[in-house]
């Protein structure tokens, strides 16, 4: 089984988020940069499959750089080699070409991702390069089997429930909790990932359709009003009476 | 350029976030001077569809193929594209929910057009340009997005628009079909479990949300998360190491790996606030926190907050809840 896993390259969850540049621009300074911890689910659920059943994974991704040692990570996790598209991921739909431009013609039984990055929260680049490929998208998964060696049985969230769905190879799916325990490198990985092929490709076109003009936080929140335990019955009134959310 | 308004429906009637994308969308509609047309599809009655009137949508198309009444984007997207055609929308509006986004990713490539989900804003349209606000890094900050390609569609954050009641006004539902064929559900459901949430809403749709934390103690203890809850017809929730604990589902966590909730009211008790916590629901319009450390980071974040111990707070706050008159 071959399979794609594409990685960002997002701030560490504990981030503060700062911009630069009259807010145009996200401020890198001080940051740490982390495999988007949605798509440590599908990279350790790929790897699996593969130890299960043989095959390969390589992991793709869209970005400069200075994404390459959270791309060397995932190559320690187990990834057996990596394509970085050598380009700024301008928006979800520049990000989708450059992925469907790589899976075109190679050849891939399952393309896996995270459901959405951390940082931009799009939840699109999966559906777009199903879109693509003219093939399925099931998303957000949170349970993927192989029911044989053309079939996939994936479980989905939906509001409310949860859906069980069967798919013929290929297709790409997102990932979210719990579908595996995501993997720590070990020495061993991290020693053996320096030599793992990392091949650098230039963008295969893929026009971007938004632009992202500035950014803001948002506004400081008034202060906690404190309601003390003992009268503790008075928050009911408070939230009914003042706040009016009951 | 006319608005074309995705509605979803569950059980017979309309989901409350598509109700809010076909405000949105009317209101769009209202700013360009032209309508909106809302397009249903699914597992939802002509009656609910008529009642789309009093949020400004004036025509629905209905497609009723039974085979729909089950989501698949390859098909959901098929018979809005066809609707797209039809009306010549330029503008598309879902609510921003793992259906809306996944139909609105797929027509954004078919239609090569400009997509923002997360969207918390009406569109600002000066000078030629057509840009939204969203919310990104898991609600620590916003975006101003400028969607430049001749189709903009638009998945609207849950929660973020109130909804108006023009009673009285009725929206006329016409027949549509955009003849599916079975090659559209490759990826159909096998299966469909809905979780059994005490008759309460889902999470995602919630208003209100009581959420728990490890200062609860144990899965034994929840009664009293599920008790307010049920007294204030809210959904719970929990923090994520109560789930990695597996004292409460996977689907049931709240913050920037889990869900992420923007209810009206969010309240958390025995929930210190971690940074990924707080991404998950500091888009909320109040919060309220319930914890025995004082120093507990949530409390900065918080409207209203109690220093207490939950097993004595929330037993208060369950009987003074269900005092209220509804």
């Amino acid at each position: 089984m071959k399979i794609l896993v594409c990685i960002s390259n997002v701030p560490d969850t504990t981030s503060k988020i700062n911009f630069t540049g009259d807010n145009k621009e996200f401020d890198k300074n001080g940051v740490q940069f982390v495999i988007n911890p949605w798509d440590e689910y599908a990279l350790t659920r790929a790897i699996e499959l593969k130890e299960a059943k043989g095959g390969s994974v390589t992991v793709l991704n869209v970005g400069e750089a200075d994404a390459e040692p959270n791309i060397r990570k995932a190559l320690a996790i187990g990834a057996d080699d990596a394509i970085r598209v050598n380009a700024h991921p301008k928006d979800a739909f520049f990000v989708a070409a450059q992925i469907a431009a790589v899976a075109k013609d190679g050849g891939y039984d399952m393309i896996l991702m995270g459901r959405e990055s951390i940082d931009y929260n799009g939840f699109q680049v999966h559906n777009m390069v199903g879109e693509m490929l003219g093939i399925p998208s099931v998303t957000p998964a949170f349970k993927l089997d192989m029911v044989d060696d053309s079939t996939a049985r994936l479980e989905k969230e939906i509001e409310g429930g949860k859906e069980v769905v069967e798919v013929k190879l290929p297709f790409v799916a997102s990932a979210q909790q719990p579908m595996c325990e995501p993997r720590i490198p070990n020495m061993r990985g991290i020693m053996t990932a320096r030599t793992k092929p990392l091949k650098v490709v230039e963008p295969a076109g893929g026009e971007a359709k938004s632009e992202y003009v500035s950014f803001s936080k948002p506004e400081k929140k008034g202060g906690v009003r404190m309601i003390d335990a003992d009268n503790a019955a008075e928050l009911i009134s408070l939230l009914r009476n003042e706040a009016k959310v009951l | 350029m006319s608005v074309l308004v995705f509605v979803e429906g569950l059980h017979g009637e309309i989901k409350k976030s598509s109700l809010e994308a076909a405000f949105y969308g009317s209101q769009v509609a209202q700013s360009l001077g032209t309508t909106a047309t809302a397009v249903a599809i699914g597992d939802v009655t002509e009656d609910a569809l008529t009642k789309l009137g009093a949020q400004g949508i004036s025509k629905v198309l209905f497609d009723a193929d039974e085979r729909l009444k089950q989501f698949v984007a390859e098909a959901y997207v098929k018979v809005i594209a066809k609707a797209v055609a039809q009306e010549g929308a330029k503008v598309l509006v879902f609510a921003h929910s793992n259906i809306g986004a996944a139909v609105g990713s797929r027509l954004a490539v078919r239609l090569n057009g400009s997509l923002a989900t997360n969207v918390t804003s009406l569109p600002k349209t000066d000078g030629g340009s057509f840009v939204v606000t969203r919310s990104v890094f898991s609600g620590k900050a916003f975006a101003d997005v400028n969607l430049y390609a001749e189709v903009k569609i638009i998945a609207v954050q849950k929660n973020s628009f109130e909804l108006t009641s023009q009673e009285g006004n009725t929206a006329s539902v016409e027949r549509f079909s955009a003849e599916v064929s079975d090659a559209d559900f490759g990826a159909a459901p096998k299966e469909t479990v809905l979780l059994d949430t005490g008759g309460s809403v889902p999470l995602q749709e919630a208003e209100i949300v009581v959420s728990g934390g490890r200062g609860l103690k144990g899965p034994e203890n929840w009664h009293l998360v599920e008790d307010l809850a049920k007294a204030l017809g809210a959904a719970t929730a929990c923090s994520k190491p109560v789930s990695d604990m597996d004292w409460r589902p996977h689907h049931e966590h709240v913050g920037q790996t889990g869900i992420t909730v923007s209810p009206n009211l969010y309240i958390a008790i025995g929930i210190s606030g971690a940074i990924q916590h707080l991404a998950g629901v500091n888009s909320s319009k109040v919060i309220v926190v319930i914890n025995k450390d004082a120093e507990a980071p949530f409390f900065k974040a918080a409207d209203y907050g109690i220093v207490g111990d939950a097993f004595e707070v929330v037993p208060k706050l369950i009987e003074a809840a269900k005092a209220l008159d509804k």
